[in-house]
């Protein structure tokens, strides 16, 4: 209420509570967005653990993305293997038995 | 105990070394050994705020990289006998420094003084990472504007995260330093005021630094604003504020301009 008199007699716009509810939202979306960020990252090394150990990866051509939608989520999976992957793990388990 | 405290913001422009170069003489003056360190490397400029830019001969790279000793690279201030300044590299740049280097002189430094002060750079890339990589507290310097809160808030991140106390789960001690407040225009709702900033950064105040035209005055000449002019209002925020840093209460209020007779009668603007 001051604050509207104030602007009403100063003929000035009070923009701070703008700024205020900007920086509100815009935080909470990049806290939660950096939070994330983290999620991929181990989503990514367990995912290529796994695999790895049935199958020899290039650790770079493994993509983890996350995309958001209005009501559902996307998780996309990448994986890049060799095309003679099976050959090689077929080979090493006729020679180790 | 020695502290390494971490003066950073992220945003450029905001009164980083400023702060740095004040609050180190502020502390020094309460008879505490000092050293300031520019993490700026390519850009240094504390050296200049302190007016030691013409005695530099040695700099934390040389140190960092064996090429010099510390106490060949450290310049006492020429004001008081317990402030130094470690400068950083005017011609190498960011990569030159090293996380295991940067450790070594920081616990050289340790032995050596009471405060260790890091003016970061801007920016969120190595020479800020290592700048307050083996910091014990910070101070995040943050203007009323929304660019600042926003990468303030970015930093805190960083402390929380990238720092060697928070790796190994203990905490870094922050605080939020807001300068060029100007109280008429919070007041008139212009510009976003110290609850706000508090608020959405959710970390404790240290100070609040009143937007003042003796702070570019004493840049201009070479010295701390504490010590070029200890009686103006930004000289007495930062003296409040390092005494908060030394664990004493002191009330928060917002240093004034003291006005005289003549500004008065022509009714200058304080800032």
């Amino acid at each position: 209420m001051s604050m509207r008199l104030l602007r009403l007699f100063s003929g000035r716009e009070a923009t701070a509570p703008v700024a205020r509810e900007r920086l509100q939202i815009l935080l909470a979306h990049e806290r939660g967005l950096l939070g994330q960020s983290d999620l991929l990252v181990t989503l990514r090394e367990e995912i290529l653990a796994v695999v790895s150990k049935h199958i020899q990866l290039d650790p770079d051509k493994v993509m983890v993305k996350l995309e958001r939608g209005k009501s559902v989520s996307t998780l996309e999976v990448d994986i890049e293997v060799p095309n003679n992957f099976d050959k090689k793990a077929s080979g090493e388990r006729r020679m180790a038995g | 105990m020695a502290k390494v405290l971490v003066v950073t913001s992220g945003k450029g422009g905001v009164g980083k070394t400023t702060s740095t170069a004040a609050l180190g003489a502020a502390l020094a003056q309460r008879g505490q050994n000092v050293v300031v360190v520019d993490f700026d490397v390519g850009l240094r400029n504390l050296d200049l705020v302190m007016g030691a830019e013409r005695r530099v001969v040695f700099d934390l790279i040389n140190v960092v990289q064996g090429v010099a000793k510390l106490p060949q690279a450290l310049i006492r201030d020429k004001r008081l006998e317990n402030l130094w300044l470690l400068p950083a590299s005017q011609t190498r740049d960011k990569d030159a420094l090293t996380d295991e280097g940067v450790g070594r002189v920081i616990d050289e430094l340790r032995s050596r003084f009471d405060w260790i002060l890091c003016d970061s750079p801007a920016g969120i890339e190595r020479g800020a990472t290592l700048a307050m990589r083996y910091c014990d507290e910070a101070v995040i310097v943050t203007n009323p504007e929304v660019s600042s809160v926003r990468d303030s808030d970015r930093i805190i991140g960083m402390l929380d995260s990238k720092t060697v106390r928070a790796e190994r789960g203990e905490r870094v001690e922050k605080h939020i330093l807001i300068t060029r407040y100007d109280p008429a225009r919070a007041a008139r709702g212009e510009m976003l005021n110290i609850d706000d900033i508090l608020e959405i950064l959710a970390t404790p105040l240290l100070g609040i630094i009143p937007e003042s035209q003796d702070v570019l005055k004493a840049s201009n000449v070479g010295s701390p604003v504490t010590l070029n002019n200890a009686d103006s209002a930004p000289a007495r925020a930062y003296v409040d504020a390092s005494r908060r840093l030394m664990g004493e209460e002191v009330a928060m209020v917002v240093p004034a301009e003291r006005k005289g007779f003549m500004d008065r009668l022509l009714g200058r603007r304080a800032a």
